[in-house]
């Protein structure tokens, strides 16, 4: 081997591997060149997408899958701005993602030269932290530092801006092990006091909750938060991004609160004294109307995240820190109080309003989650894209593994979960990897479907197709007098062709007799993509619904009668 | 010698309206941020008022005293539980090393304004009464205008500056307000 400097783009491509970086995920162009020629003789292998807003749902569905951050290589301009809503996607859901971008050289900077975007500042409101690399030496540091930053405390995408002229001129700079950030701390270890406190409030309360959310995925709390509840003999409840952490099937568990989660897991939380947020942030799907939302409830909010006390709610107690760590130090301290009376209430609530659907009368995908759930028995990654089917998975499919449920929450990016499946069957190799599509979001990032046959990914597609924006026609269908706009998706293509011309095996599913023979027939593939494509009926709703700003009181089980006033709360 | 003609009365002067310089700082928050000297930090940090669509009144950055970071002082109004909210969206950021709310610390804070009045003969000798008194310095003095620079507390700037009518005013520059606190608390 020659004896040279290496230029900055092999330099970077060596922390990469230092990182541990298995996988790129990348769109190659002009000013990335110098970086995709240096991929060549690394051993991270390049997963070649067919879009970079893939790429970046890749990554982020492969940090999900494994907690592992997911890095993507796009060139400058489009090829940055094509990542966007993957930041966003990233950022409001904490997973941890790289985006290496190529820039234009740095005297053309602000120029307007050919490809050249003001990529840092387009994201600055998308990225946890974000870097312009100017000068060479700083690749070792800059990359040891987002990789950092992007994977501690409240984990988030890190962009690094690299300009053509650093990442081909030379880098000698040495490997840098240790960060020094002097504005950037991470709670671990909760407060001693507050702890306390917690535990007391909890050992008094004869009506306790716990509100699970995505940051108890991330710190792996699940078997802590089962100690608790069964300590506390509290029922749990968790947000759609939650679902994984604590066995959903526990007979403890009441399953998913808010816009569209069960019933009793609703009224649970509308009746309690006592709720505890971990890892959760009361998001507007979750609490509904604030000023109505456990009024009268004691309210305990631990996050790693400061920034999020009193931001909805304001807590009772706060306690930064990790959500594991400090239920651990919570756990011993609390005493269980009386709460036979109140789990038999929330007993009675879940035989009351069960969630339930017609087996008759056409095909309905809640028909097709339930017996997906049934033969994947959650020992399957299942990644969804955003609208009816999405709520109707979280619905059905019980998630019982941490990291085995993946879905855009805060941002709910359409398009994200067919290549995010993809994403986490590359870090999942040995796992089944479904993902649970509508016909809309699936056709935003269909292209994929390449990507997937290239590298034989026994993914798993099953696309619910409805011919509409369902969620959106369900709206207009209860607020806005049925007058539907924009929500007929007429000129859909034939699913099983269009997945044919791509090579991957393609199946149908038109009857409810059908669900059980297909699903399994796609279950055991595993020589590649798999596309089962459900045709189901054209107008159906989810429910329960509580609509957008109002109380949890105002939850509805079934279509109400009379045309509903419009919602006033944020979409 | 006849007596001085009443400010109030003067041309180029306007009557001090009572309660003015109160209301110029109605709610203002003093934030002090500690930051790492980094391209970006100032957007980074105007992005967290610009999203909420809060405007910014004053902002001073400059050198901090240890080498690699700087002093960010900023000013604005608005409901006190909004901003505390935003501190802590501050102090999140990775450039921010602190954010501190100082708008009831016990802190000298004080700001320094450059005014360019239009005055000729008679007005001449009122706008220099005005300065004796406020204690301001004449640091340019020509033909029809003259520079004052004063400093103090931002309310005794405003007060100053309430004096003189806008015509007379013909340019005005203000530091923005930067604060420390007293003894050995971290400012």
């Amino acid at each position: 081997m020659e004896n040279r400097v290496p230029t900055g783009a092999e330099k970077l491509i060596q922390c990469l591997e230092r990182e541990g970086v298995e996988y790129i995920f990348g769109y190659s162009g002009g000013a990335a060149m110098p970086i995709f020629d240096a991929l060549v003789d690394s051993s991270i292998e390049l997963i070649l997408v067919r879009h970079e807003q893939g790429a970046a749902h890749m990554a982020d569905g492969y940090a999900r899958a494994t907690g592992k951050p997911g890095v993507v290589l796009v060139t400058s301009g489009p090829g940055a701005t094509n990542t966007v809503t993957g930041l966003l996607t990233s950022q409001m859901d904490s997973v941890p993602v790289i985006v290496l971008t190529g820039q234009t050289i740095t005297p053309m900077l602000g120029k307007d030269g050919f490809q050249e975007a003001d990529v840092t500042g387009i994201t600055y409101a998308v990225v946890k932290h974000s870097y312009l690399l100017k000068d060479a030496t700083d690749i070792p540091r800059v990359t040891r530092e987002a990789f950092h930053i992007a994977t501690t405390g409240r984990p988030g995408p890190v962009l690094i801006d690299l300009p053509k002229d650093v990442t081909q001129g030379p880098c000698d700079a040495p490997f840098v092990d240790d960060v020094d950030l002097p504005g950037y701390t991470v709670p671990t270890h909760g407060d001693d006091v507050a702890i306390q406190q917690a535990a007391e409030i909890l050992s008094k309360a004869k009506r306790p909750v716990l509100y699970v959310g995505h940051g108890a995925v991330i710190s792996q709390a699940g078997k802590a938060v089962i100690r608790l509840a069964e300590k506390l003999r509290a029922p749990i409840v968790n947000t759609l991004l939650g679902k994984g952490a604590a066995d959903e099937t526990h007979p403890l568990h009441l399953g998913m609160l808010g816009m569209h989660g069960t019933a009793y897991a609703n009224k649970a939380v509308d009746h309690c004294d006592c709720i505890m947020a971990i890892g959760a942030r009361w998001d507007d799907r979750i609490t509904g109307k604030l000023d109505e939302f456990c009024v009268d409830a004691a309210k305990i909010h631990i996050d790693v995240d400061p920034a999020e006390f009193g931001k909805m709610v304001t807590a009772d107690v706060a306690i930064a820190g990790d959500a594991r760590l400090v239920l651990e130090e919570l756990i011993p301290q609390v005493s269980a109080a009386d709460t036979d009376e109140w789990l038999a209430q929330c007993e009675q609530w879940r035989k009351r309003y069960p969630l339930k659907y017609a087996k008759q009368g056409g095909l309905r995908a809640q028909h097709v989650l339930d017996k997906l759930h049934e033969i994947t028995r959650g020992d399957a990654v299942i990644t969804t894209d955003v609208g009816q089917h999405q709520m109707w998975a979280a619905q059905f499919c019980l998630s019982t593994t941490n990291r085995h449920w993946i879905s855009s929450g805060g941002a709910g990016t359409m398009g994200f979960g067919f290549p995010a499946a993809i994403g986490a069957q590359l870090g999942c190799p040995d796992k089944k990897v479904w993902t649970v599509c509508g016909d809309g979001g699936f056709q935003m990032t269909q292209a994929e479907l390449a990507t997937a046959a290239i590298h034989k990914l026994p993914v798993k597609c099953l696309v619910i197709n409805n011919n509409f924006l369902g969620m959106v026609r369900q709206w207009q269908e209860l607020f806005f007098e049925n007058r539907l706009s924009g929500v007929d998706l007429v000129g859909n293509p034939d699913f099983v062709k269009l997945a044919q011309a791509y090579g991957v095996k393609a199946l149908r599913i038109r009857r409810p007799s059908d669900i059980e023979r297909i699903l399994t027939e796609a279950q055991e593939y595993d020589e590649g993509p798999c596309l089962v494509v459900a045709e189901v009926v054209k107008e159906d709703n989810v429910f329960p619904m509580i609509p957008a700003g109002a109380p949890l009181s105002g939850m509805i089980i079934e279509k109400p009668k009379e045309q509903m006033a419009k919602p006033t709360g944020s979409t | 010698m006849s007596s001085p003609t009443p400010i109030q009365n003067a041309p180029g002067f306007r009557p001090i309206a009572p309660g003015n310089a109160q209301k110029a700082s109605r709610d203002l928050h003093t934030i002090s941020l500690l930051v790492s000297d980094a391209p970006g930090v100032l957007v980074r940090v105007a992005m967290v008022f610009s999203r909420r669509g809060y405007n910014i009144e004053s902002l001073v950055v400059s050198p901090a005293a240890r080498s690699g970071f700087s002093r960010m002082t900023v000013t604005c109004s608005g409901d006190p539980a909004i901003l505390e909210q935003m501190i802590k969206q501050l102090a999140k950021l990775v450039d921010v090393v602190h954010a501190l709310d100082h708008t009831s610390s016990d802190r000298y804070e004080t700001e320094i304004a450059l005014i360019k009045l239009r005055c000729e003969g008679e007005q001449r000798r009122d706008v220099l009464e005005v300065a004796e008194h406020f204690s301001a310095k004449v640091v340019d003095y020509a033909a029809e205008s003259v520079i004052l620079r004063v400093y103090g507390s931002s309310e005794k700037l405003d007060a100053m500056i309430s004096l003189f009518s806008e015509d007379s005013i013909v340019e005005l520059v203000r530091s923005g307000k930067i604060v420390m606190t007293r003894a050995l608390e971290v400012t």
